[in-house]
């Protein structure tokens, strides 16, 4: 119970920050492809016998890279994202389906296994998190300024294609991580609802990502209590409570705006 | 030495030549206006200059070093990005509160420091823009259409602001436009751009120019109606498409 406490909060320290970047740049369905993508990377590395994170990762990180290069090169993304994001759902599904030898819970990398989390997972999920929290906070203004205008970034002396690049990368790593917390299904949630509901509160692009790095953390803290209580699933109790966090701080801030 | 040489540029776009040839230099102190029709390669030029498009023919050098305070034409305030006037100015300047709150008030917008971006009007949002590009005391302001969405009386007290600027730091000035006459009075040279370079020089001898009233007779006629322009004109020098496609 306490390593699956240290799991949510490890990786919601994460996920906040960079979910602002994917709310900022309205990159959901960007997330969505990768993270379906990485039940591929789960299902071949089941058939490979090498590990899960490992295999997610590796997809995960193939997948975001090809999709960076598509949209760079002018695809029309959006329907490009659906064929990729459905179509490597569906092989992963089938090839897991082929293999016999191995009773395979699907519903543990679809939704999440938090509370079978071991030492080696913590540990994986707390490096990668702090990876990515690390690579965010080294290029925050960077990654701000290609996000309000990539001319911006170029006459400021910064790439915005490399910065573009790491956002994708980035989003691989947290969704290898994330899978054995909440699955691949629920991944975007846990990017995209915190940074939403810290979105109301906050009035400077940095307090928005601390503040969604906290909301995520409370949430996977009393998710997993809530679980425990009312004999729920971990993963989605989790994103239930991420889900109330929005909805009430909204409600709260049309009150007020209301009013003023 | 030029703060920016342009030589035989050209920008080519998959099949479509964005940019054919252009020459420019821009030297210290100097306000040089690029006008031209929609579509004539103004934006890539200024592109072309800050790195962002790599050309396919020709170079464009920079001086060593350079300070570029850079106007962009619009940045991406949707409401779900939280961005104070204060914070966005100090997104590429960290020099503290008081330069900040000195460079507002150089534009006259020193009150709106708490407010959000996303929640200014127009002429603030270009005023803080022109700010944030002046704070780090440029040698060249570049400016992609920074008036687009303002009216007549807001262009002009934009670019008077511009004209301060220089005044006041001896920065350069390269800018692109469509508001034709305030822009042109303002300038010291203007680059009339259709693909190539049309014609160049003083705001008068440009004005003059046949190739200028042949891109903006409509125009000039009706200083406040809608235009549109004439894409359809014919020069008489010519630039051969298919030899700059050659030359790659």
């Amino acid at each position: 119970m306490i390593r699956a406490g240290l799991a949510g909060i490890g990786l919601a320290f994460a996920a906040g920050p960079l979910g602002c970047f994917v709310v900022w740049r309205r990159m959901a369905y960007f997330g969505e492809t990768i993270s379906h993508a990485a039940i591929l990377g789960v299902a071949l590395s089941l058939m490979l016998q090498v590990s899960i994170f490992a295999g997610a990762l590796v997809v995960a990180l193939l997948i975001a890279w090809m999709v960076n290069l598509l949209s760079e090169r002018g695809y029309a993304i959006d329907t490009l994202l659906g064929v990729l994001a459905h179509s490597s759902l569906a092989v992963g599904l089938v090839v897991v389906s082929f293999l016999s030898g191995i009773r395979i819970d699907l519903m543990a990398y679809l939704f999440g296994d938090i509370l079978a989390v071991s030492r080696l997972d913590l540990f994986i999920i707390w490096g990668g998190a702090l990876l990515v929290l690390i690579l965010v906070v080294w290029r925050w203004s960077p990654l701000l300024m290609v996000t309000l205008n990539e001319d911006f970034s170029y006459a400021s002396g910064f790439n915005p294609k490399r910065e573009k690049l790491l956002i994708t990368l980035l989003l691989g790593l947290i969704v290898a991580v994330a899978i054995k917390v909440v699955g691949v299904l629920l991944i975007v949630a846990m990017l995209i609802i915190p940074a939403a509901a810290a979105r109301t509160l906050a009035r400077t692009p940095e307090t928005m990502a601390i503040l969604a790095g906290i909301i995520g953390a409370v949430s996977a803290v009393v998710g997993l209590r809530a679980a425990f209580v009312l004999d729920t699933p971990a993963g989605p109790s989790i994103v239930c409570v991420a889900a109330t966090f929005f909805l009430v701080l909204n409600i709260v801030g049309s009150f007020k705006s209301f009013q003023s | 030495m030029s703060l920016i040489e342009v030589k035989n540029l050209s920008v080519i776009y998959g099949s479509r030549i964005a940019l054919s040839k252009v020459d420019l230099k821009i030297e210290p102190g100097e306000i040089v206006t690029v006008v031209g029709p929609n579509g004539s390669g103004k934006t890539s030029l200024l592109r072309a200059i800050i790195g962002a498009t790599s050309p396919a023919e020709g170079v464009v050098k920079l001086k060593p070093d350079i300070k570029i305070g850079y106007v962009p034409q619009r940045l991406n305030f949707n409401s779900s990005l939280p961005m104070t006037v204060k914070r966005f100015m100090q997104l590429t300047h960290k020099g503290g509160d008081k330069s900040t709150i000195m460079a507002l008030e150089e534009v006259g917008v020193s009150s709106i420091m708490t407010q959000q971006m996303s929640q200014l009007s127009g002429g603030q949002f270009q005023r803080v823009l022109l700010a944030r590009a002046l704070i780090n005391t440029p040698e060249i302001l570049l400016l992609d259409e920074a008036t687009q969405g303002l009216d007549q009386p807001g262009s002009a007290a934009f670019y008077r602001l511009v004209e301060d600027a220089r005044q006041n730091t001896g920065c350069a000035v390269l800018m692109i436009s469509h508001d034709l006459h305030v822009v042109m009075s303002a300038s010291d040279r203007v680059i009339c751009l259709n693909g190539h370079v049309c014609c160049a020089g003083t705001p008068e001898v440009v004005a003059s120019a046949p190739e200028y009233k042949q891109l903006f007779g409509m125009v000039t006629e009706r200083t406040l109606a809608l235009y549109q322009h004439r894409h359809d004109h014919d020069h008489d020098h010519d630039h051969d498409i298919n030899k700059s496609h050659a030359d790659q």
